[in-house]
């Protein structure tokens, strides 16, 4: 049985999951979350593994036809989130009743958010991922993003249980400007201490021509010594190319295997969720940070994870009629 | 090639072992040589690799091993002689038709080196094409040896569409389109195999360090190998390679 129908996709909606791995030595791309800490928790908040395919939204979000009883839990970006016109919580799961209509609506601050339903979402899963690799037409629903009519279905049909929400100290704001921590390199070497400092100082606009494959930005254009190009090597999501034509571009999720432009530094891994929540016009800095450093802060995205799934608040749904009124009544336990 | 490879940070989750800063054969065995060591070593914390022509990236999860034991670990399997990683390459026999509605362009590539069709399909079809490494797009091989006598400058305007199977030539490289796609390579010919195919269980059929024999085909042939490919029982063609030595 389906779960939702499709009544409006949104502006690029698309299954993801923690993305591919394994088969990059053969040139895919691993895809994946954009934004793998609210993703995680969108999974969390439903009792799912946290690689379980959610949907990613972007900007403008979906409205889908509830066909059976279910639960979800919208994360990431700042959006609107209604059922039947009510409003409803982000960061925390609820309940949804068959012939509900669910609508999300466009991004207030942030760029992506992730709906999880519990059971996960169902979809192709190619190379070990149900990730949606669109530029290739594999995974997630027949390889593309979501249209009108589209019937989505679910992984595990469980019934819902509990239900809980984030703490509010854990719930990330996001800004339009970002700070960045890159590690220089590995080709650092094909550009001056000028043209590094240039980089590492100068504020950085994103593109509209910028996607999950890549953010191309706008600011100083950087110089190489010699040349641009180099002997075409691996690239991992967060390195940054400079062209010859001398403006950055971040590689992202779906970017190719693959480049032959010389990479003046990498994101952090840590920081690559806040880098997904940002749009075009919204702006970067770079701060440079060493190895060393790096690994200081490596295990802070998964120490977040840790105190969001100790504190979560269980919260408990409940329609109650009084005097022939309906209520919608959401009782938390506070201990 | 440089003395020792040099090994660089790509971010806190990945290292690139940079072998040299060149494109030969003696390079890229290095490289192959580490992946193909390190694959079957299964160290724990490697969660995937990529070769390229000169150096190999390394993506490792920092909370099992850190970036000083993942380096030191790669500099002794690197030092470490060739042949103690046997790795046995094979020939995977790809049949082609060449010219007419397969190969749009051969009769251009004749012209522009002023020798008959025939003759560019005996040199495209003689020499064992190394597969250097795959990148650019899923399942697209970079191939080396193709013979400067065919080398053919590209379209001077991309097509906006190109079949998947197509077999072009770009200056002195050539290779297969894995899928449809818009590009400006001269197309000589058409393989009715599938370099990317998700319905098998190894999904892509290229792997870097195997090599490639174009096989001749006519357009019969071409329709009977594309039926069977259709119906999953066309069997590819391989076979050990033997080092010429």
């Amino acid at each position: 049985m389906a779960t939702f129908r499709v009544l409006q996709p949104g502006l690029l909606t698309t299954i993801q999951d923690l993305g591919r791995y394994g088969y990059e030595s053969q040139g895919v791309p691993t895809s994946g979350a954009m934004d793998e800490f609210a993703f995680r928790v969108a999974n969390i908040l439903l009792g799912n593994e946290e690689n379980a395919p959610a949907l990613e939204i972007t900007v403008l979000g979906p409205t889908l036809e509830v066909l059976e009883d279910v639960a979800v839990a919208v994360t990431g970006a700042q959006l609107p989130v209604e059922v039947n016109g009510k409003k409803r919580m982000v960061w925390t799961s609820f309940p949804l009743k068959k012939g509900d209509v669910l609508s999300i609506g466009a991004v207030s601050s942030g760029c992506r958010a992730y709906l999880a339903v519990n059971g996960g979402f169902k979809a192709d899963v190619v190379m070990g991922s149900a990730s949606a690799y669109t530029r290739g037409k594999l995974g997630g629903l027949e390889g593309r993003p979501l249209k009108k009519e589209d019937l989505l279905f679910r992984e595990l049909e469980k019934k819902p249980t509990k239900f809980y929400r984030v703490d509010e100290r854990y719930v990330p704001t996001y800004e339009n400007v970002a700070e960045i921590r890159v590690i220089l390199g590995p080709q650092d070497d094909y550009f001056d201490e000028d043209n590094i400092k240039l980089f590492l100082n100068s504020t950085y606009t994103i593109t509209k021509d910028s996607d999950r494959m890549g953010y191309r930005l706008e600011g100083p254009q950087i110089r190489a010594k010699e040349k641009h190009d180099i002997i075409t090597d691996g690239i991992v999501p967060g390195a940054i190319q400079i062209p010859a034509n001398g403006n950055p571009i971040i590689m992202l999720k779906d970017a190719q295997t693959t480049g032959g432009y010389a990479k003046i530094a990498t994101c952090i891994w840590s920081d690559l969720p806040k880098l997904a929540q940002l749009k075009p016009g919204d702006r970067i800095r770079f701060k440079a940070i060493s190895v060393e450093e790096a690994q200081k802060v490596v295990g802070d995205l998964e120490k977040s994870i840790e105190q969001i799934k100790a504190t979560l608040k269980i919260v408990n749904y409940f329609d109650i009629t009084v005097n022939g009124k309906h209520y919608d009544v959401v009782l938390e336990n506070i201990n | 090639m440089y003395d020792k490879p040099k090994i660089l940070p790509a971010g806190d989750r990945a290292i690139v072992v940079e072998y040299g800063d060149e494109i030969s054969e003696e390079c890229n065995a290095r490289v192959l040589n580490l992946y193909n060591f390190l694959k079957n070593s299964k160290v724990d914390g490697i969660i995937s690799m990529i070769p390229t022509y000169r150096s190999l990236l390394i993506k490792y999860n920092p909370l099992k091993i850190d970036f000083e034991k993942i380096s030191e670990y790669v500099k002794a399997a690197s030092n470490a002689k060739g042949e103690e990683y046997a790795f046995k390459p094979k020939v995977i026999e790809i049949p082609v038709a060449y010219g007419g509605e397969f190969g749009p362009d051969l009769n251009f590539v004749a012209e522009y080196h002023k020798i008959t069709p025939e003759e560019v399909i005996r040199i495209h079809v003689e020499p064992l094409y190394r597969i250097y490494m795959l990148g650019f797009t899923m399942g697209f091989a970079y191939l080396g040896g193709m013979s400067e006598k065919i080398a053919t400058p590209r379209l001077e305007t991309p097509r906006e569409k190109i079949e998947a199977g197509s077999v072009g030539i770009a200056g002195s490289q050539t290779g297969i389109y894995p899928l449809d796609s818009p590009g400006g390579w001269r197309l000589i010919g058409k393989t009715p195999v599938k370099l990317y195919d998700p319905k098998r269980e190894n999904p892509i059929l290229l792997e870097a360090g195997n090599y490639i024999k174009f096989v001749r085909i006519g357009p019969d042939e071409f329709f009977n190998i594309k039926e069977e490919v259709e119906k999953g029982t066309y069997q590819i063609k391989t076979y050990e390679y033997i080092e010429k030595r």
